[in-house]
């Protein structure tokens, strides 16, 4: 059980994700925090691609680094963009230190006791056509019940932004209609 | 033919040096595409408001946008004081970056010979291609965001999260209008839909067989006019180029960069021209192929290095539409633009996939080919039946102001953000008549007034 240049990738990009992890809670630089998250979250894609899952890794990077992380440091551009340290971010050390560290060392010891060094042959097909025949013939309930869930959050969403939704029949909601 | 079409397992054997040369091709072919389209530009531009535009250095000022680029890049570099250094540096390589990122999955051609390795006209292509281009477009983001973010300064802040927000809206709209491709193509991979552009299919209606266009633009006609829209969009062009208003945001998010950084920002939005001129040219009309009638009497059109050529016209003439939009539209309003993106081209676009969806369901379905006319003409009759007999909307009553006419008021409440009424409207042009330009030269001691009265005569 040799190791190979795969598993150097795997663990370099496993550290990369871990590390920035790490700098996303620990940086007092809120915009940065968002970067490093980004970070992680590429490091993450890269791991899909190192498992040969393209369609994974893409759709991740499209999504979750050029989607939602954009979104979120616009709200937070949006609120106040400071640059430079924010010495007033109040954030529980120590209460956090031992959730999220115990979580991650419970897990790994989890994962790592289950699989250990057993291999898993790669299944014939991995693309974009056998994704979607697994996801929309055997995974079809939770996808539907997740857009559910999507749509809820986009109608919450509408509703907080719009506060004049609530008064429907006065002139301004009537306007914006 | 089979020699033309290149598949996927031929990248993997290209050696380490045809790799690096490819890279350094497709890398002198973006430059040297953005130093002509500036000049392009310039020159089309120029046309379009009656003067010559840059013609000065080399042949027709071709060299003109070469000097301006070195210029640039000796000009002096000024860091604002309140700037994330670090962040302001990597802003504009993560643009320039991308751009360049998103062009390594485009084919210029089939396979040829090169130093006597057979090896196709494309750095790479992987089964997700056209998810690739998507995935560096929104990374490109980041480059526009944290550029308007790290100069901190309010014009590029303002610039920076206007710009996003609009390349995020258009880059929705852009992905679904590249959905009815992939359905149709059966593939993601951007060598697949060339080839599959090859020929047309066949389609029965009626009883009767039709050979369907082959290319995307015309079978998907829609999908093709949303792509091109919301690539302007995304693009940042003119008539959508709110995010550098001149007259609202001095420059937009690069306000703050000078010497090569700016030329990092500049290289990257004509680069992004170019990509997604070249992905419209792949997805949508026939990549590299040679146009239908050249092929009817040269064979040879679609192998060798020929296709290069196609590509590039394609690529050229699309470039050319962008300019030409440039030269025509004045620039839509913020809210206009964000209306138009939302509540027309994603709705439009999204009924159009249900509605391809559903002809291909009919297709391969195994119905007879007379049931498929009639609920094909059941479809569309009940939809026009609705669409006729849906309850008019309600015109707003006389109470709110003048009919027609946004009265303006407060958005959120009584205590909320004013809104000023928003009812401009422009008077017709006092010099309507004559729209017409002349362009005769005038003879020198000639009055303009004697000149009009010279030609009613001759009239």
């Amino acid at each position: 059980m040799g190791i190979e240049p795969v598993d150097v990738l795997l663990a370099g990009l496993g550290a990369i994700a871990l590390g920035a992890g790490v700098l996303v809670v620990s940086t007092r630089h809120i915009v940065r925090a968002g970067l490093w998250l980004v970070v992680a979250l590429g490091a993450t894609a890269g791991l899909y691609l190192v498992l040969s899952a393209e369609l994974v890794a893409w759709v991740q990077v499209l999504l979750y680094v050029g989607a939602v992380v954009v979104l979120l440091l616009f709200a937070v551009m949006l609120t106040r963009a400071p640059i430079g340290a924010s010495p007033d971010l109040d954030r529980p050390r120590w209460a956090g230190l031992l959730v999220g560290g115990g979580a991650g060392v419970g897990l790994a010891a989890l994962l790592i006791d289950a699989y250990r060094w057993s291999r898993v042959p790669l299944p014939p097909g991995t693309g974009a056509t056998e994704i979607g025949t697994e996801v929309f013939r055997t995974w079809v309930l939770p996808f539907e019940v997740l857009s559910v869930l999507l749509l809820a959050a986009l109608i919450g969403a509408i509703v907080l932004s719009r506060p004049d939704i609530g008064a429907a029949d006065t002139e301004t909601g009537r306007r914006e209609g | 033919m089979l020699a033309a079409t290149s598949s996927l397992d031929q990248f993997s054997h290209d050696p380490w040096w045809l790799v690096l040369i490819k890279i350094v091709g497709v890398f002198a072919f973006l430059v040297v595409m953005t130093l002509f389209t500036i000049w392009y530009e310039r020159r089309v531009v120029g046309r379009m408001q009656v003067r010559p535009g840059p013609n000065r250095n080399g042949p027709f000022g071709l060299l003109q946008s070469l000097a301006d680029g070195i210029k640039l890049a000796f000009k002096e570099e000024v860091i604002p004081k309140t700037a994330d250094k670090v962040v302001y540096f990597f802003a504009p390589v993560i643009s320039a970056v991308c751009a360049f990122t998103a062009f390594a999955v485009i084919p210029l051609g089939p396979v040829v010979s090169m130093f006597g390795h057979h090896t196709p006209l494309q750095l790479t292509d992987v089964p997700v291609a056209v998810l690739l281009i998507l995935a560096c477009s929104s990374m490109g983001v980041y480059g526009v965001v944290l550029a308007g973010w790290a100069s901190g300064s309010t014009y590029p802040l303002l610039g920076g999260l206007r710009s996003s927000a609009q390349m995020i809206s258009y880059e929705v709209a852009m992905g679904l209008s590249i959905v009815a491709v992939f359905m149709t193509a059966g593939s993601m991979s951007t060598s697949d839909i060339v080839a599959s552009q090859a020929n047309g299919s066949q389609a029965q209606f009626f009883g009767l067989t039709f050979t369907m266009p082959s290319w995307y633009a015309l079978l998907l006609f829609p999908s093709f006019l949303i792509y091109f829209v919301s690539a302007v969009g995304e693009t940042n062009r003119a008539p959508f180029d709110l995010p550098e208003a001149e007259s609202e945001l001095v420059g937009g998010f690069h306000t703050e960069y000078s010497s090569f950084k700016f030329a990092m920002f500049f290289l990257a939005e004509y680069i992004n021209m170019v990509t997604v001129s070249a992905l419209c040219t792949t997805l949508f009309l026939g990549g590299w192929r040679a146009p239908a009638p050249i092929t009817t009497f040269w064979a040879g059109a679609n192998s060798g290095w020929w296709p290069m050529l196609w590509f590039t016209i394609k690529v050229l003439l699309l470039l050319f539409v962008f300019i030409w939009l440039r030269g025509t539209l004045p620039r839509l309003r913020y809210d206009q633009f964000m209306r138009f993106g939302w509540k027309v081209l994603i709705p439009v676009n999204l009924v159009w996939i249900v509605a391809l969806a559903g002809l291909r369901t009919l297709q391969n379905s195994g119905l007879e080919s007379q049931i498929k006319t009639y609920i094909m003409v059941g479809t569309v009759l009940v939809i026009a039946a609705v669409w006729v007999l849906w309850p008019a909307k309600e015109k707003p009553t006389a109470a709110s102001g003048v009919e027609g006419i946004d009265p303006g008021g407060r958005v959120g409440g009584a205590g909320g953000f004013p809104v000023p009424p928003l009812d401009l409207e422009v008077p017709p042009s006092p010099r309507a008549p004559r729209l017409s330009v002349d362009r005769e030269p005038v003879p020198a001691g000639t009055v303009a007034g004697d000149q009009s009265a010279t030609e009613q005569e001759g009239r």
